[in-house]
């Protein structure tokens, strides 16, 4: 019991006698509207009380920092030790353009990198393929070899900062490129630390950035992970990620349920196909989030997704290593939250869902710019951005005490729920036979457009509201600066591409495409014949090609 | 005889996966009573024209928000008149930055609509300039 019998009583006596005076108010002073949800629709109270938490126990249920259910977090001295990893999602156009701004970020104060590819790269295309009209650098950085990936890094100390890359058909292919650039430094293996997103189930769910069917993909992911766990100890090889399935329009609840269930998936995955142990490899998985504008939703939702994963951790897989059970994530603010319209008002939206990953206890966090609803972020508007992660660290005093919302009436019940109603869900799926056979009938896809165009139509019904687009509209914009990529930048992308395939041993790349197409057929880990072929120039697309070959293409069912 | 439904086909050109604008569009038509194809996510403009015309529709919504709008939108049109199909319009949408409007007009493409236009505005749009071919 929470609260004691006398609390109770009290709290019961005093509850009805506010909703007699509501009763008595709305009938002079009606509300404003007749539900008072959250952005992903969940009706919230107009109070909550001890009433509310009348099943908790605090030992089992919130507990300190660094104890089951891990609630409250995993690191003991919370941010007084270390404040999250200001980590910027960043790629424009060439990687000496990237590299620039990498270095530029460096400067005011960045503590980790993270990388934008371009859609190229993120497919598993070469920049002069013909898939790839007038998108070579648009939305991120094209790296097409390792000469590419080594101007990408070119005097960043790989010891020392900690790189993200967000890439995940290809991404056994930019690890290895990774892998090779820290070799010809002179760093080993066991120093080099990041995180490779590497998430496929969330591609055939939300992204669809995909190449190969799941099946497969998921063997290349077991791939990664066996390897990091014996060769490349402080690697991330997965960041589970639902930032993008809550990008393509899911709730708060499925954003958290469908991204621990492909976590599950994963899991399985390993133990099964590669025989580990899983406190071997559990504590490298690590998560992605979204942070979305509703405040409260956000908060709780970051403090129940540790404490399902906890629970995932050692009930179901029987994890005995503290730090398998910890939920170790990232989060970006949301993308989707944002306006191109007024979009000097995204810095106000920004700040306050940054606010909400810091109050859930992110590890890591990128906070978007103004512009980036428009195009890539400039100089100035992701200055804007990284300060505002500087402000709520150094000046606004919310780190001083860990989980500081914990024994909220609302945010344990609202956290509560969502862990309830995420549980749902994941024993939905497990009665479907796991994330794999629930994608193939389209259930999280589905699940997510109705999300989606419900939203859409409270939208366009003003049921919920976004300013400067449904309410408060102006016709006079203060418009921002948008930043470009010049088209020569593709050009000289393919230049640089086929002088690199005409310099290289062609007879050393044909046979390491052959021992990766071999590798593939026989279920050998990919990862050591990955980094011999791209150390021996081979391009990224003639990798995927292999993997295409072996292993077939995945085309989007198109569910609406 | 009255006129058949109008045939509208949503696709995504490119190698751009944002397909949460198309696919609202997509039910959104569906909803307003058109015939609707979508085409889902990685199509070559060659593709879209294709599945086009042998889908016989009136109407094809491009959605891109790659940045990729330039290049590919134009060469749908392109193709559709080598194909002879030029009696299919072709609208586009997504992130696309005002200045290239007008570029994208002069290609061939009939209407743009960015985010926050609303749903019966860009519906109201297809009823007004569609007509449902027999």
């Amino acid at each position: 019991m929470y609260f004691s019998d006398e609390t109770q009583k009290k709290s019961r006596e005093l509850t009805e006698k506010w909703q007699h005076d509501v009763q008595e108010t709305l009938k002079s002073n009606p509300d404003q509207k007749e539900r008072f949800t959250t952005v992903s629709d969940l009706d919230i109270k107009r109070l909550y009380t001890p009433e509310d938490l009348t099943d908790m126990d605090f030992a089992r249920d919130i507990s300190v920092p660094g104890e089951f259910p891990y609630l409250r977090g995993n690191q003991v001295t919370g941010y007084r030790g270390r404040h999250w990893t200001f980590r910027m999602f960043a790629g424009m156009g060439s990687a000496q353009d990237t590299n620039a701004r990498w270095h530029m970020l460096l400067r005011e104060g960045q503590t980790g990198l993270s990388t934008a590819f371009d859609f190229p790269t993120l497919m598993g295309y070469d920049s002069d393929s013909s898939r790839c009209l007038g998108e070579v650098g648009k939305c991120g950085v094209a790296i097409d070899t390792l000469e590419d990936f080594l101007a990408l890094i070119d005097h960043i100390p790989l010891d020392q900062v900690t790189t993200s890359m967000t890439i995940n058909p290809p991404a056994t292919v930019l690890w290895a490129m990774y892998c090779a650039a820290a070799d010809i430094k002179g760093v080993p293996l066991a120093k080099i630390g990041g995180t490779i997103q590497n998430d496929m189930l969330k591609e055939f769910i939300a992204q669809k950035t995909f190449m190969c069917p799941p099946e497969p993909s998921i063997k290349l992911i077991s791939d990664t992970v066996e390897f990091g766990a014996q060769y490349v100890p402080r690697w991330n090889t997965i960041s589970i990620s639902g930032y993008h399935i809550r990008e393509a329009g899911a709730t708060a609840v499925q954003e958290l349920a469908f991204t621990l269930r492909d976590g599950i998936e994963y899991v399985e995955d390993i133990i099964r196909r590669k025989k580990m142990d899983v406190d071997d490899f559990a504590p490298r998985l690590s998560f992605f989030f979204n942070s979305h504008i509703d405040l409260f939703e956000e908060i709780c939702k970051l403090r129940a997704a540790r404490r399902i994963w906890a629970k995932v951790m050692r009930d179901r897989f029987g994890a005995k290593d503290p730090r398998s059970l910890w939920m170790r994530f990232h989060v970006q603010t949301a993308g989707c939250s944002l306006t191109a319209q007024q979009p000097y008002n995204n810095v106000v939206r920004t700040t306050i869902e940054a606010l909400a990953a810091v109050l859930g206890g992110t590890q890591s966090l990128h906070t978007n710019s103004l512009d980036e609803v428009l195009c890539l972020p400039s100089e100035q508007a992701v200055e804007i951005a990284l300060r505002t992660q500087q402000i709520l660290a150094e000046e606004t005093g919310v780190v001083n005490t860990i989980d500081p919302l914990a024994g909220s009436y609302f945010i344990e019940s609202l956290t509560n729920e969502i862990e309830e109603k995420a549980w749902e869900y994941i024993e939905k799926i497990d009665a479907m036979g796991g994330m794999i056979a629930a994608i193939e009938k389209g259930f999280p896809q589905m699940e997510i457009a109705d999300a989606a165009y419900k939203f859409q139509r409270q939208l366009e019904s003003r049921e919920k509201i976004m300013v400067g687009v449904n309410k408060y509209v102006t016709e006079a914009q203060h418009a921002v600066p948008l930043v470009e990529i010049d088209e020569k930048t593709g050009e000289e992308q393919i230049r640089r591409l086929r002088e690199v395939r005409r310099k290289r041993d062609h007879r050393a790349v044909k046979q390491s495409l052959t021992d990766i197409r071999t590798a593939c057929k026989t279920g050998a880990n990919v990862m050591p014949y990955c980094i011999s072929a791209v150390k021996n120039l081979a391009t990224q697309q003639e990798i995927c090609d292999v993997y295409r070959e072996v292993y077939g293409e995945y085309r989007d069912p198109g569910i609406y | 005889m009255s006129a058949r439904k109008i045939r509208v086909m949503v696709a995504k050109p490119g190698l751009d996966g944002h397909d949460r604008g198309a696919r609202i569009l997509a039910r959104c038509f569906r909803d307003a009573g058109f015939e609707v194809i979508y085409t889902g996510c990685h199509q070559t403009p060659e593709q879209v024209v294709a599945a086009a015309i042998q889908e016989d529709v009136d109407l094809v919504g491009l959605s891109c928000l790659s940045g990729a709008h330039r290049v590919l939108f134009p060469r749908v049109v392109d193709l559709l008149r080598e194909k002879n199909a030029s009696d299919i319009t072709v609208i586009g949408g997504g992130i696309i930055p005002e200045q290239d409007f007008q570029m994208l007009y002069d290609a061939g493409i009939k209407a743009i609509f960015t985010p926050g236009a609303s749903l019966d505005s860009i519906v109201d749009w297809i009823r007004t300039n569609i007509q449902g071919r027999d």
